[in-house]
C-alpha cells in the first residue's frame, strides 16, 4: 500500500497552499467579520481550474481525480473555510448531479460553464421542514403541459443568490414518499425564483447561505434532472460524493488550526520555557496531530473508493465526513486554549476556525445522519 | 519564436541550514523548489509565447531532484524540457555549470534567452550572464520590464539608484529582477498537462564532453555564521530610552 | 608570471564611488602585505580626472582608458576593453565592487578570461597557498563559502561597505598608463537608450551608511514619512521590509532582504520589522544594528546591538530630536 502523494498531487497541493496563503489568507478575517461573499476569490479559483476538478475534460473539467478535489478544498479551508465550502458545494452539489444523471444535452449545456466557473453552482434540497428528514420535502412540482411548476421554499442553500445554477428537489407525489421525489436544474432569474432570507451564521460567514422562494416558477421539461421519482436518489448520491468535500474541509480547518497551536506553543513563553516544553500542552498537541492524521487517512480513502467506483462510496464518505467533522471542532477548541486568551480574540485566527468547525459537524447531513449511514452500510453486508 | 528559460531548483528560502557530516551543506528535509528569480524568467517567457507564438523550452542542469523545478515551469505553461544532468560533477563552479548550459542551449533554436538574475542559494548571480557569453549573444541583467518588436528587444534594466533602458538585436539573454512581473500559479489544467510533456535528459557525453569540465574556483569550505551576540535592551519609559540610545550610538558604537 | 592587483574604478557623478575608494584602501593594505603593486583602472571620456584620487587611496599606478564608447557602462564595450587589458597586463587579482555594474560586468568578464570568480565577497584575505581567499554569504547569509581561484587573474566582486575607506594622501603619485580601449564591433550590439536615476536627497540604499528601516509595524504608507524625518536628521537612507512592499506602503525598490537590496552599512535601525530571516539575509551584515519593536519577542532582538520595547510612532519622533540634538 502506498501512502504517498503523486508527482501531480503534490504540485497541486503547492500551487493551491501558495495561492489560498497569498491571495486567500489576508481578507479572511475581513470578510469574515463583514459576511462578504469572496467573489473575487471565486473568480481567481475558477481560472486556476478549482471549479471543476473532477469533470471530464470533454464537458470542460480538469479530470483530476478525488484526491485532487481533497487536496484543493482541504488547502483552501485550512486558510478560509468558506471559500473552501464554495467551491464543495459548487462541485459537488450542482455540477456532479448534473454529470452523474444529466441527459447528453444537459451535460453540455450546463458543464462547461460550471465546470469553468463562468457559473456558480448550488443544491436545494433542505426545508424548514424537512433537514436530517429529507424525504420530507414539501415543495412541490407540477408538471403542465411541457414545463413543470415549482412552488416552495429551500432553507440553507450554501452560494444561494450568487449562483447561476441550482439543482432543486421537489415533491411531485406525496403518497409516494420518497419516491415522489424529483429534481430539476432551475436557473437565476427565473421569473418567480427569488431569495429570501440571508443568514447570519455563528461560522463560515462570508460563505453565502440563502432562502431559496419558489412561486409558480415556470421551467421547461427539460429541465428535469433524471428521471421523475429518481430525485431522493439522486440527492443521496449526491451528498454521498459532496461529504468528501465536507471532510477536506474540516480537516483543512483542523490542519490550518492546529499549525496556528503549534507555532504558538512554540513562542509563547511563561514559566520561563515555551509552553511547548509542558506535557500538559504536549499532550494536547500530540492529541491534534493523531485526530488530523486519522481524519486525512479517511478522507483520502474516500477519495480513493470515488476513484475506483469499487466500494460504496457512502460508507466510506461518511466515515470521513463524520471523524473529520468531529475532528475539526476537538482541534479548533484546543487551538483555542493553547493560545489561551489570545485565542479568544480576533487576532488571531484560530476563533473564526473554531466558529467555522461547528458547522461541518451539522450540514451535508449531521454527525447523526452520517452514523445512520454507516450503520445501513455495515449492517447490510 | 523560439524562447528558452534557464532554470535553477534551489533550497526553499524558509529551509535551516546545517552542514553534514563532510562538511557540505546538507539537504535533508529540505524543500526545494524553482529558484524565485527563476520564476520571473518563466512567466516572461509564457508572456512572450502568448503574444507572439512559438515555443518556451526550459533547460537545467540538475540532478534527478531538479525534475520538480522542471515540472513546475512545464505546469505553468512551458512546452518542454532539456535536463542536463551534472550530478556527477563534484563541486560544479559557474563556469561549468555555464559551459554545460552553453552546449545544451546551442543545439536548441533560440531567439530569446531568459534567467533570473540570482540563484538564491549560491546568490553568485553568474551563470546566466556566463552563459550569454559562451552563447556568443549580448547579455541584460536584472530587467524590470521587457518589450519586443520584430527582433529588437528594449529592455529596462535596474541600476544602483535608478534604471536604464537598453535596445539590443535578438537573439540576446536577459535576467529577470523582482518586479518583472507577477508569477501565474500553475494552473490544474497546467499541472495535469505537465507529465505529458517532453523531459528530455541529456549527460554530458551526450552534449558534445569528452572529459569532464574542471572547475576554476576551488571547492569550497562552508561555515555556519556565528551568531551576533545578543546585545543590550534598554529600559525605561519611550523619552529615557531614546535619549540612552542615542548617546550609546554617539559614545559607545560611534555610529553617529 | 601574473603580478600586480587591479581595482576596476566605478564613477558617478559626485567621482569615484566609494566602493571602489574601500577596495583601493584595501587593495592598498594587500599590496603592501605582498609585495604586489596596486593599480586602479579607469574607463571612459575624461578618466584622467579621477587618476590623482586613485592615487590618493593607495594605487602605484593607474591605467586610463578614456574612450567616448566607455563613457556610459555597457556589458559589451566594457567586457571588451578589460577583457584586452588583463590580457595584456596580466594582473595576479582583478577586483570590482558588487555593484548593478559589478554584478553584470564581472561574469562576463570572467568567462572570457576562462576563469572563476567570486561574487558578492564579505571578506577577504590574503592566502599562503593562493594569494587571496574570498568568504561570500550563501543561503541568504545562512552560511558562508570560502573560495580560492587557481587561475590568473583572480578576479572578485567586493560587497560595498565590507571594507573601510582609508585615508587619502594627496602627496601620493602614481604612474599614469594611457591605453586605448580596444572594443570589438560585436560587443556593442547594446545600446543605451536612456539612463533614468532616480533624484533622492537620501543616499543609495546599498553604499548608505546609515539605513533606517520600516517593516509591518508601520501600519501603513503614509506613516514612512516619521522614518524619513528621522533618515534626514541624519543623512540616513530609507528602507523597508518585505511585508511593506508587499502590503503596498511603499516601493519595492526600498525592499532590503533576500529579494531585496542587499545592504551593509554601518548602522541599521529596525523599526517596527519582526526581523524574518529572509530580512536579515539582506542586512545581516550591517555593523551596528538598533531594532526598534513593540514585540518583545520579535526574532529581531536576537541580533540586535541595541534594542527598545516600545512603540515606533512614540520613539522614532523622539529619537530624530536626540538625532537632531547631537549633529546640531
Amino acid at each position: 500500500m502506498n501512502f504517498e502523494l503523486n508527482e501531480d498531487h503534490i504540485m497541486m497541493r503547492k500551487m493551491v497552499r501558495d495561492f489560498a496563503e497569498k491571495e486567500a489568507g489576508p481578507g479572511a478575517e475581513e470578510r469574515d467579520e463583514n459576511e462578504e461573499f469572496p467573489m473575487e476569490l471565486w473568480k481567481k479559483c475558477a481560472e486556476l481550474g478549482l471549479a471543476g476538478i473532477t469533470f471530464p475534460e470533454e464537458y470542460g473539467g480538469v479530470g483530476a481525480d478525488y484526491i485532487s478535489y481533497a487536496i484543493t478544498v482541504e488547502e483552501l479551508s485550512r486558510v478560509d473555510a468558506a471559500l473552501g465550502v464554495t467551491i464543495s458545494a459548487h462541485s459537488s452539489l450542482c455540477a456532479n448531479p448534473i454529470l452523474l444523471f444529466g441527459s447528453e444535452e444537459q451535460k453540455q449545456k450546463y458543464l462547461p460553464a460550471l465546470a469553468s466557473g463562468e457559473k456558480l453552482g448550488a443544491f436545494g434540497l433542505t426545508e424548514s421542514m424537512a433537514g436530517s428528514d429529507a424525504s420530507g420535502t414539501r415543495t412541490t412540482a407540477t408538471r403542465e403541459g411541457d414545463e413543470y411548476v415549482i412552488n416552495g421554499s429551500k432553507v440553507f442553500i450554501t452560494n444561494g443568490y450568487h449562483a447561476d445554477v441550482y439543482v432543486v428537489t421537489a415533491q411531485m407525489d406525496k403518497s409516494k414518499g420518497n419516491k415522489g421525489i424529483a429534481a430539476f436544474i432551475l436557473e437565476k432569474d427565473t421569473p418567480g425564483f427569488t431569495f429570501g432570507k440571508k443568514e447570519k451564521k455563528m461560522g463560515i460567514r462570508s460563505s453565502a447561505t440563502y432562502e431559496l422562494v419558489f412561486e409558480n416558477v415556470r421551467i421547461p421539461a427539460e429541465n428535469l434532472l433524471g428521471e421523475e421519482g429518481q430525485g431522493f436518489k439522486i440527492a443521496m448520491t449526491t451528498l454521498d460524493y459532496g461529504r468528501i468535500g465536507i471532510a477536506s474541509q474540516a480537516l483543512g480547518i483542523a490542519q490550518g488550526a492546529y499549525e496556528q497551536a503549534l507555532n504558538y506553543a512554540k513562542e509563547r513563553v511563561q514559566f520561563g520555557k515555551p509552553i511547548s516544553a509542558l506535557q500538559a500542552i504536549q499532550f494536547k498537541l500530540a492529541d491534534m496531530a493523531l485526530q488530523i492524521e486519522a481524519a486525512r487517512l479517511l478522507v483520502y480513502q474516500a477519495a480513493f473508493v470515488a476513484n475506483e467506483h469499487t466500494f460504496p462510496v457512502s460508507k466510506y464518505a461518511a466515515m470521513a465526513k463524520v471523524f473529520a467533522s468531529e475532528a475539526a471542532n476537538k482541534v479548533t477548541t484546543q487551538a483555542v486554549q493553547i493560545l489561551g486568551g489570545y485565542g479568544y480574540t480576533r487576532d488571531y485566527p484560530v476563533e473564526r476556525m473554531m466558529r467555522d468547525a461547528k458547522i461541518t459537524e451539522i450540514y451535508e447531513g449531521t454527525s447523526e445522519i452520517q452514523r445512520v449511514v454507516i450503520a445501513a452500510n455495515i449492517l447490510k453486508d | 519564436m523560439n524562447i528558452i528559460v534557464s532554470v535553477k531548483q534551489t533550497f526553499d528560502t524558509e529551509a535551516k541550514i546545517a552542514l553534514n557530516a563532510e562538511g557540505k551543506i546538507s539537504d535533508d528535509g529540505v524543500t526545494l523548489v524553482i529558484n524565485p528569480y527563476d520564476e520571473f524568467a518563466v512567466e516572461e517567457a509564457l508572456k512572450l509565447k502568448e503574444k507572439f507564438g512559438g515555443e518556451v523550452t526550459v533547460v537545467c542542469a540538475g540532478g534527478e531532484k531538479a525534475q520538480e523545478a522542471i515540472r513546475t515551469a512545464l505546469a505553468m505553461g512551458c512546452d518542454k524540457a532539456v535536463r542536463v544532468d551534472i550530478s556527477g560533477l563534484e563541486d560544479a563552479d559557474e563556469w561549468v555549470v555555464a559551459e554545460v548550459l552553453a552546449k545544451a542551449v546551442s543545439e536548441l533554436p533560440y531567439d530569446i534567452v531568459l534567467s533570473g538574475r540570482i540563484a538564491v542559494d549560491d546568490g553568485s548571480s553568474q551563470v546566466a550572464v556566463r552563459l550569454a557569453e559562451a552563447l556568443g549573444i549580448p547579455s541584460v541583467s536584472s530587467i524590470l520590464k521587457l518589450e519586443i518588436e520584430g527582433d529588437t528587444a528594449t529592455a529596462t534594466r535596474e541600476i544602483d539608484g535608478g534604471a536604464e533602458v537598453i535596445e539590443v538585436k535578438l537573439p540576446a539573454l536577459f535576467t529577470a529582477q523582482k518586479g518583472l512581473n507577477e508569477p501565474r500559479y500553475p494552473s490544474m489544467m497546467g499541472i495535469m498537462k505537465a507529465k505529458k510533456k517532453e523531459i528530455a535528459t541529456k549527460g554530458l557525453a551526450d552534449i558534445g564532453f569528452g572529459e569532464v569540465p574542471a572547475a576554476k574556483m576551488s571547492a569550497p569550505k562552508y561555515s555556519l555564521p556565528t551568531s551576533r551576540a545578543g546585545g543590550k535592551m534598554i529600559p525605561g519609559d519611550a523619552t529615557e530610552a531614546t535619549k540612552e540610545l542615542a548617546r550609546l550610538l554617539r559614545e559607545e558604537a560611534k555610529a553617529i | 608570471m601574473a603580478t600586480g592587483i587591479w581595482i576596476i574604478l566605478e564613477r558617478n557623478e559626485s567621482g569615484i564611488r566609494k566602493v571602489s575608494l574601500q577596495l583601493l584602501s584595501k587593495g592598498r593594505a594587500i599590496a603592501d602585505e605582498t609585495g604586489e603593486s596596486l593599480v586602479a583602472v579607469i574607463l571612459g571620456s575624461g578618466a584622467a580626472q579621477f587618476a590623482d584620487e586613485a592615487a590618493s587611496y593607495g594605487a602605484d599606478k593607474v591605467i586610463l582608458a578614456d574612450d567616448k564608447r566607455l563613457s556610459t557602462y555597457t556589458t559589451g564595450a566594457y567586457t571588451s576593453a578589460l577583457n584586452k587589458l588583463i590580457r595584456k597586463g596580466e594582473p595576479a587579482a582583478v577586483l570590482i565592487g558588487n555593484t548593478a555594474i559589478g554584478k553584470d560586468l564581472a561574469p562576463r568578464l570572467a568567462q572570457r578570461l576562462g576563469v572563476g570568480m567570486a561574487s558578492d565577497c564579505t571578506g577577504m584575505e590574503t592566502d599562503e597557498a593562493a594569494f587571496l581567499s574570498f568568504k561570500r554569504p550563501i543561503y541568504g547569509g545562512k552560511a558562508f563559502a570560502e573560495v580560492t581561484a587557481t587561475d590568473r587573474p583572480i578576479l572578485a566582486a567586493i560587497r560595498p561597505n565590507t571594507f573601510p575607506m582609508g585615508e587619502p594622501d594627496a602627496t601620493r603619485k602614481a604612474e599614469i598608463a594611457n591605453e586605448a580601449a580596444e572594443i570589438d564591433d560585436d560587443d556593442l550590439r547594446a545600446v543605451v537608450k536612456e539612463v533614468v536615476v532616480a533624484v533622492s536627497a537620501r543616499p543609495e540604499l546599498t553604499e548608505a551608511d546609515i539605513i533606517i528601516s520600516g517593516g509591518r509595524g508601520m501600519k501603513g504608507p503614509e506613516n514612512y514619512e516619521i522614518l524619513e524625518k528621522c533618515a534626514d536628521a541624519i543623512g540616513a537612507a530609507v528602507g523597508a521590509s518585505r511585508a511593506a512592499v508587499d502590503a503596498g506602503w511603499i516601493e519595492q525598490k526600498f525592499q532590503v532582504g533576500q529579494t531585496g537590496k542587499t545592504v551593509s552599512p554601518t548602522l541599521y535601525i529596525a523599526c517596527g520589522i519582526s526581523g524574518a530571516v529572509q530580512h536579515l539575509a539582506g542586512m545581516g551584515t550591517s555593523k551596528i544594528i538598533v531594532a526598534i519593536n513593540k514585540d518583545p519577542e520579535a526574532n529581531i532582538f536576537a541580533l540586535a546591538d541595541y534594542g527598545i520595547v516600545g512603540d515606533l510612532f512614540e520613539i522614532v519622533p523622539l529619537l530624530t530630536e536626540e538625532f537632531k540634538k547631537l549633529t546640531a
